[in-house]
């Protein structure tokens, strides 16, 4: 199996491999996973929760002892990004959820990656310091100051090993930009500007520079009665440091170029799918709202998420998706009941895997689907602590619409809207995904033979 | 749901007649739009811009504020205002706070449980 070229047929086996975090009945609120992210190489997995801690796990290098075991991820720093402020003039409170982690590619020894909550990025590092300089003139070993009478000679410090600590520090943090909330951040393929993203704009930041940032889009009306769509998601393309998409609640895309005006209000390219008038319902615009967009790793796809199906663009095909896949379609039939409950609000992420031949979305009832491109097939697998034994092969799930259900079915109605699957992540370039349920993070790798 | 009382009112054809409604049940997300406008009899007919949409951009804790309290006392004067809903965990402007509708403090803050 070549790795990062993932193909679903029935040869693919996804195993447990690790789950990270406590069972407990009634989860704190602060301890629920917010975003998950791998770095460019895949040595790194960070999580974001809503008590805005990031956790960030380090692969472990492969031994030659155990070459049935691939690398595991132990926990490899850890801190508070964010913390609870308050805006006095709104008398509104700022949640430290971190709704957002993205790395910035690697240049040197440290790790670096953005951080955000709904109104503040922060650029972290993440370094390792393994020797501490011993020897000094002026003051003993324990930092005390020596008594300058007392020190006869000199001597030239040195650097001795020390046990291995990691250290993450703020080096930026980029405040007072958004009135809105930020849904949204991604790092620029020329790894000195970024952008972020709220309801209703868009600015670019030079990493630099915390005190000025360029608005590039702006969708707030004059009159707020005539708000008609807000923001949902925003990318940067991958190779083209010029272009970007952004994602509405109507369900559609825009495309823009950075080249063509500062202000990028009118689009380049606009990707809307046509609606059958005769099927619109009081549901219809709340479903059709994108939840995430993603470029392909290649650049020529997007992929969109809306609340029951995920989608994929071809970036020279605006007038519809050239695929669409159903994520959960029994659940059209419940649309009062999750209107009345809230769930149909949720925001479900989506994800490619390395080759961009499979992509995966999370579900309810802690399913999460994988569909593949190329054999049209699907799997629907589930993160449970019951199907945690190491390596134990996940089996594949199925929900019963009808009448009749199978024994190993689960019938719609038996579905946990409570445990839901929103942030999902797939390693660059082999088949390992994390996936967060709740507050377990889950870490599933296909079968080594 | 908090979003019964804020009703989605974009560019939607929800049809008042009955008759027309039951022509139109035959999919399942006509069925399912048939059963909310049962039970919210009144959803979708609030003009203006969207209630949700605005509702959505000023998601936050809102705490007690005395310029909104002067306000919502000055309005009551004038009109009829609804009382808050017993459910409604959100104060705001239109809305005269009382201790019960003010959120706890939060706890303090420990360690992430996924590096224990």
């Amino acid at each position: 199996m070549i790795p990062g070229i993932g193909t679903l047929t029935q040869d693919t086996l996804w195993c447990f491999s690790q789950v990270k975090g406590t069972i407990e009945i009634g989860t704190t609120e602060a301890d629920i996973i917010s975003t998950v992210e791998f770095n460019h190489t895949g040595e790194l997995l960070a999580t974001g929760d809503k008590g805005g801690r990031v956790v960030i796990f380090q692969r472990e290098q492969e031994s030659k002892n155990q070459v049935h075991r691939r690398g595991e991820y132990n926990v490899y720093s850890t801190f508070q990004s964010h913390e609870p402020e308050f805006d006095y003039l709104k008398s509104l409170e700022i949640e430290e959820k971190i709704n957002k982690i993205r790395w910035l590619p690697q240049q040197n020894a440290a790790y670096f990656l953005l951080s955000t909550n709904d109104k503040t990025v922060k650029l972290w590092k993440v370094s390792e310091r393994d020797k501490r300089p011993e020897g000094y003139n002026l003051k003993d070993e324990e930092g005390r100051l020596r008594d300058p009478a007392t020190i006869t000679t000199l001597r030239v410090p040195v650097l001795r090993p020390m046990d291995l600590m990691v250290e993450a520090t703020p080096r930026r943090v980029f405040a007072n930009a958004h009135t809105y909330h930020i849904n949204s951040i991604s790092v620029n393929s020329d790894y000195e500007t970024y952008m972020s993203a709220d309801d209703l704009r868009i600015n670019l930041w030079n990493f630099e520079i915390t005190n000025q940032s360029f608005n590039i889009v702006d969708i707030k009306p004059a009159n707020m009665e005539e708000l008609t769509e807000v923001i949902t998601a925003a990318e940067f393309h991958p190779h083209h440091c010029n272009t970007f998409v952004y994602s509405s609640s109507k369900g559609t895309i825009r495309l823009c170029d950075m080249r063509a005006s500062a202000l990028c209000d009118r689009h380049t390219k606009f990707f809307e799918e046509p609606e059958d008038p005769s099927n619109r319902s009081f549901f219809s615009e709340i479903i059709s709202s994108i939840s995430d967009v993603k470029f392909s790793h290649s650049g020529r796809y997007i992929m969109t998420r809306d609340y029951l199906t995920v989608k994929v663009w071809d970036l020279n095909m605006e007038n519809r998706p050239i695929e669409t896949y159903q994520v959960h379609d029994y659940l059209r039939s419940k649309l009062c009941s999750l209107y009345e409950n809230d769930c149909i609000f949720d925001k479900f992420e989506c994800v490619w895997n390395g080759s961009d031949s499979v992509i995966m979305t999370g579900s309810y009832n802690n399913f999460f689907r994988m569909f593949d491109r190329n054999t049209k097939r699907d799997v629907t697998l589930e993160a449970s602590r019951e199907n945690s034994k190491p390596r134990a092969i996940l089996k594949p799930r199925k929900v019963c619409v009808g009448g009749k259900r199978r024994k190993d079915e689960i019938s719609v109605d038996s579905l946990d809207f409570s445990k839901k699957i929103l942030h999902t992540a797939w390693h660059p370039s082999e088949n390992i995904i994390a996936v967060a349920a709740t507050n377990n993070l889950y870490i599933f790798q296909d079968k080594v033979n | 749901s908090e979003h019964s009382m804020h009703p989605w009112s974009l560019q939607l054809s929800i049809p008042n007649n009955l008759e027309e409604m039951e022509d139109k049940v035959t999919s399942p997300e006509k069925a399912e739009e048939a059963k909310l406008k049962a039970r919210y009899p009144h959803l979708g007919q609030k003009p203006g811009g969207s209630d949700f949409l605005r509702k959505r951009l000023q998601k936050g804790q809102k705490y007690f504020d005395s310029g909104d309290y002067n306000m919502a006392k000055a309005k009551m004067k004038n009109k009829q205002l609804p009382a808050a809903a017993p459910d409604k965990t959100e104060v705001t402007g239109d809305h005269i706070p009382t201790p019960q509708d003010l959120p706890q403090r939060k706890p303090s803050l420990v360690a992430s449980k996924l590096a224990g």
